[in-house]
């Protein structure tokens, strides 16, 4: 099934693979984004992921339905996290499944990408040193038609 | 008309506020609506003069026309994954 979630629960991996795979499917690709222990050199704590949620979720639906169109399958997942995550722990997780290989990667690809692009969360890093960052983040495209709604 | 305005991450630290209504001409566009919030002066004066723009949680750009109600958000460049 087509499936996405942002939310500030704990990611259930497993549980987002058993939302993909079919018995025509030979190939399921799970993509994992973790919270990793330094940036730039710099010892990270954690981090905490603030979004404006209600868009975020339907931007990730959006961006599932479109790599479900290109893969050809209706078996994508992905969900991404808000909150507070210490180091290890899962901010996004993105599960294809497709008849063969290619496919599946280059879905879980798409969608990762996606998310960088245009998915309006951001990420506020703890060094153990000290201090926070908000990171760097990526502008996203503006909408050109001229309409308000 | 009054439209609300949602401020997050770096822009609200500069804001100081994570919401605001600003009451504009009927027609105002986008871009009018950052120049209304930048004239205040103080934090938000430091917003960036072309944020990127949610109109109704659909990205939108400086041209886009609003009307009474909307809900605006300012998106800080965002850093997802």
């Amino acid at each position: 099934m087509i499936w996405s979630d942002v939310t500030s629960d704990p990611i259930d991996t497993a549980g987002l693979l058993g939302r993909v795979g079919d018995p025509e499917d030979g190939a399921v690709a799970l993509f994992l984004g973790i919270v990793r222990n330094h940036n730039d050199a710099r010892p990270v704590a954690g981090m905490d992921y603030e979004g404006y949620a209600e868009m975020a979720r339907e931007q990730l639906a959006a961006i599932v339905a479109e790599a479900a169109v290109r893969a050809g399958s209706d078996r994508i997942a992905a969900v991404h996290r808000l909150g507070t995550l210490g180091v290890g722990e899962v901010s996004v997780a993105i599960a294809a499944s497709t008849p063969h290989r290619a496919e599946a990667f280059d879905a879980a690809r798409y969608v990762i990408e996606e998310i960088k692009k245009r998915l309006p969360v951001w990420k506020r890093e703890h060094y153990l040193d000290r201090g926070a960052e908000w990171l760097e983040g990526r502008v996203p495209a503006a909408q050109c038609a001229n309409v308000s709604r | 008309m009054d439209v609300t305005v949602l401020l997050f991450a770096a822009h609200r630290d500069l804001a100081g506020s994570d919401n605001t209504v600003v009451s504009l001409p009927e027609d105002s566009t986008v871009g009018a609506l950052l120049e209304a919030l930048r004239c205040r002066g103080g934090g938000w004066a430091s917003l960036p003069e072309r944020a990127a723009v949610a109109v109704n949680r659909r990205y939108a750009n400086g041209a886009t026309v609003l009307t009474e109600g909307d809900e605006v958000a300012l998106i800080p460049p965002v850093a997802g994954g």
